[in-house]
């Protein structure tokens, strides 16, 4: 008496499911058809993957790369920028949650939006023609009274080069921000009203509670949007290609060397991906990129414990 | 058309959680029947097995038959749509659709079940709206938005959309706590009139409109809470609310409940 | 701020508020200032970057042929030809990007609100965010390892496209369950309560609903996607020319082209790439408020 035709639904139901599937499947293959086309160079490789400091892939009979270059370069240009932008973020979510009038909150809210609509051409683009130049001087302050500190020695570039890494992570900085602000805002703005409440009936004043109520309770999405924007750093591409300049020198401690990071030197070399062993190569190369990226976006949700989306 | 409904040690949990135990009852072809109780005992619970809805809640499982005309709604072959069909709700918040305007909330259920004739789905909207006591109040404004009318005028379009699709049973679920006392006086009415044609189970927390609309009431309880509710007794309403054969009925409905 | 005040038939000794002590006066104060020197800090480089890009890119955009006219025949120190190949570019790449992911994006969506359970809803969920934090130059290795390498396919705008679908994937998968969730329930029981099916519930009443909203994500994922510059450095050559042919040969598109003249020592490559570096600007700023103008627009009252 009431049976009826399913068709419909279990179609949509397999469609939508299957989508999803997709989805999962997507991550999956990435992994493995990087890993593919890795292996056959990977074996090939003349010098140790992870100690080499090379990257020479012009013979393909006489591969001879490592990693160990990239990933100091790609820590440096990424810790920078999260040293830089964390507290900014912080204080701009603060700003529009816990300060600015409702009315404005939103339109300035937007503003910050927008930073993470300019595409990264064109920070490339800023930071290397506009924004270099004006921060060379303060490398050349930094370099001439703390030079003894590690970080701020001369690096392996010529003194008047403008693409130190230090260019490259304010850039990735300015980037970063938006990322980490607006998880960083929605928590914030999640904190419950009778934590609030109950602190400003204690005579509290406005930071006060912030320290009481809001940053104890926000703290872990302001962790897990600074992994995000970690994440995104680790894998910008052509604003530091843009931004930092080849160098031929040993990567030292200091913060105004130059060099390549893992994305920058995969998208140096597209233009000369012929052959499947050098290919292979920077192949390697991106994987580990991938497996870092997924590690910091997944360490990301576990510290948001679901209190984030996004 | 109106069909009878009986209930045959009905139990309904959600998850672990036992939420009503054993209740039978029959509901007889065009009478109203109501449903009261404090609250948290399982009201609604029940009802919303009437249609299977409950089983829309994940992990909400019924065990125990429930018969229309004979027929048993869980039955493996039976199709939940297709019992919703039959069975109609009307809920505590009106709920017009806010895409569509009054004409197509009313004919939203026979639309998406697949008719077109534009000239029937008319007459179908001029009937229910007529049928719900609306006709007069819209008929000028069918293709404005379904949200923009009042709260008791929004609650008879969604009975107007529920008696569109013509079910054998109207559900409600306390279908004028959100309402005005006059808007509550029309709908009350509209009950009246429904039953010449439907089976009506209704929810509510006001003793009086029990008493008002319904043929038969029905108490339910619960012993404390955690413990699953129950049904303490059902019978003609004059005799609920006259001569109750449970001194917890009695206790409940003179308000010396504690 | 409490601040006692003078009440002269009152002892002074016992004011009627307790005033805060100066060292917390100061600390909140200060937090304060610091909290929207860091909103100042913030706003400056967005809008340094765009008095730039406008200032050292109006003169390209408003030149004869900017709008146009391609690069073809044009020498690398002339000040001429105009961009129209690189916008088709641009434009042609995102759109089939997303013809591809917004269907596929709006149905993993409902799957995840509507109707993942379990295990597997809890994976695609994690791996909507993974996608989510995959680099774009991961997104277009990939692609070409699995189409170029191993299936032997030309590279092309299209697989260009095929690349952008795994970064614009997740932005419309998040937007749509955002707004997917916002749909009260109680609008999908009474349309189950009428004896609709789930799937035309979900298809003609939930996304209706939501529509606005799911249109905002949309717009807001092209926003980011057209400015990529990652895939197209892998997947596609630069060509001068136009070329309609989103599956075969060359294909330019504004990030190619200002990447291209980079390379160029004359100054016309300086105004061409700060002309790129505009009109592709006004392209997404055009995404994004149309987003939020879109966003005006919901059936949803919150
Ligand atoms: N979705 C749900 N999941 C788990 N438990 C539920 C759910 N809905 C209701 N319950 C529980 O089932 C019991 C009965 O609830 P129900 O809503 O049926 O009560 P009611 O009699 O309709 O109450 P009221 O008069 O307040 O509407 C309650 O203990 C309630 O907490
Ligand atoms: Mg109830």
């Amino acid at each position: 008496m009431w049976a009826s035709s399913r068709r419909g639904e279990s179609v949509f139901r397999g469609l939508t499911t299957g989508s999803g599937v997709l989805v999962v499947a997507s991550i999956a293959l990435i992994g493995l058809f990087l890993l593919i086309q890795a292996i056959p160079s990977l074996l090939a490789n003349q010098a140790n993957f992870f100690t080499s400091t090379e990257f020479s892939t012009g013979d393909p009979d006489n591969l001879r790369f490592g990693i160990l270059d990239l990933l100091v370069v790609t820590l440096k240009t990424s810790i920078l920028a999260l040293v830089i932008a964390m507290p900014i973020a912080l204080g701009v979510a603060l700003f529009l949650t816990q300060y600015a009038p409702k009315r404005v909150a939103r339109p300035f809210a937007y503003v910050i939006d927008l930073l993470a609509a300019v595409p990264s051409i064109v920070y490339g683009l800023w930071g290397i023609l506009v924004l270099a130049p004006v921060i060379l001087p303060v490398n050349q302050w930094l370099v001439d009274n703390l030079g003894w500190f590690p970080l701020f020695s001369q690096g392996n570039l010529p003194v008047g080069v403008r693409g130190t890494i230090f260019t490259g992570g304010v850039i990735l900085a300015v980037m970063i921000l938006p990322i980490i602000t607006a998880v960083a805002r929605e928590v914030f703005a999640q904190t419950p009203r009778f934590h609030i409440e109950a602190a400003k009936a204690l005579g509290a004043t406005r930071w006060e509670v912030i320290t009481m109520a809001v940053l104890p309770y926000g703290r872990s999405g302001y962790i897990a949007g600074s992994m995000l924007g970690l994440g995104r750093a680790l894998g910008e591409t052509i604003a530091i290609l843009l931004v930092i300049s080849a160098s031929t020198g040993m990567q030292t401690l200091s913060l105004f060397d130059g060099g390549y990071t893992f994305a920058s030197l995969i998208a140096s070399a597209a233009s000369e991906f012929s052959q499947p062993l050098p290919t292979g190569a920077y192949i390697s190369a991106g994987l580990v990129l991938f497996v870092l990226t997924f590690v910091v976006n997944a360490l990301a949700r576990v510290v948001a414990g679901g209190k984030v989306n996004g | 058309m109106a069909k009878r409904i009986d209930l045959k040690d009905v139990d309904i949990y959600y998850g672990a959680f036992h939420a009503v135990q054993s209740v039978n009852l029959t509901v007889a072809p065009r009478s109203v029947t109501a449903f009261i109780g404090p609250s948290g005992c399982g009201k609604s619970t029940v009802l919303r097995t009437l249609n299977r809805m409950h089983e829309e809640i994940p992990g909400a499982r019924v065990d125990g038959q429930i018969l229309l005309d004979g027929e048993n709604i869980y039955d493996r072959s039976a199709d939940a749509v297709a019992v919703r069909r039959t069975i109609g709700m009307v809920f505590q918040m009106p709920n017009p659709f806010p895409t569509m305007s009054i004409r197509d909330n009313v004919v939203a259920g026979l639309r998406l079940q697949g008719v077109k004739d534009k000239k029937k789905l008319d007459e179908v909207a001029e009937a229910s709206l007529r049928g719900a006591n609306l006709w007069n109040e819209v008929k000028d404004r069918l293709d404005k938005p379904g949200g923009g009318i009042s709260g008791g005028q929004q609650q008879r379009l969604c009975i107007a959309r529920a008696i569109a699709v013509q079910p054998d049973v109207l559900l409600m679920d306390e279908p004028c706590s959100a309402l005005d006392p006059i808007s509550t006086l029309a709908i009350e009415d509209l009950i009246a009139d429904l039953k010449k044609e439907y089976t009506i189970v209704i929810v509510t927390h006001n003793m009086q409109q029990a008493a008002r609309v319904s043929d038969q009431t029905g108490f339910f309880n619960l012993e404390a809470t955690g413990k699953p509710g129950h049904l303490v007794e059902i019978d003609d309403t004059e005799k609920i609310f006259s001569n109750p054969t449970e001194q917890a009925t009695e206790d409940y409905i003179s308000g010396r409940f504690g | 701020m409490s601040t006692a005040l003078e009440a002269p038939d009152q002892p002074a000794s016992s004011p009627p508020f307790q005033p805060i002590s100066t060292a917390r006066r100061l600390k909140n104060t200060s937090a304060t200032v610091l909290v929207a020197l860091a909103f100042l800090i913030a706003c400056v480089p967005l809008v340094w970057i765009l008095v730039e890009v406008v200032i050292r890119g109006a003169g390209a955009i408003f030149s004869a042929d900017w709008w146009g006219r391609s690069q073809s025949g044009v020498n690398p120190e002339e000040y001429a030809g105009g961009v129209y190949h690189a916008i088709y570019g641009t434009i042609i790449q995102a759109l089939l990007c997303g013809v591809i992911a917004v269907p596929i994006g709006i149905l993993a969506a409902i799957y995840l609100v509507e109707y993942g359970r379990g295990r597997l809803a809890k994976t695609t969920s994690f791996m909507v965010d993974i996608l989510s934090g995959v680099p774009s130059i991961v997104a277009a290795l990939f692609i070409f390892a699995l189409f170029v390498s191993i299936l032997g396919a030309e590279q092309s705008a299209f697989m260009v496209s095929l690349a952008l679908v795994l970064l614009m994937l997740p932005v419309v998968i998040r937007n749509t369950e955002e707004m997917l969730r916002l749909v009260p329930d109680r609008l999908r029981e009474s349309a189950y309560a009428l004896g609709i099916p789930k799937w035309k519930t979900i298809l003609r009443i939930v996304l209706p609903t939501a529509l606005s909203g799911t249109v905002t994500g949309v717009m807001l994922a092209f926003a980011r996607v057209i400015g990529e510059t990652a895939p197209v450095l892998v997947l596609v050559g630069y060509a001068r020319a136009i070329n309609y042919d989103p599956f075969e040969g060359n294909m330019a598109s504004l990030p190619l082209l200002m990447f291209s003249e980079f390379s160029n020592p004359e100054p016309a490559g300086q105004f061409r790439i700060w002309g790129a570096a505009l009109t592709l600007i006004l392209i997404v700023m055009i995404f994004q408020l149309g987003a939020s103008v879109i966003s005006r627009f919901s059936a949803i009252q919150k």
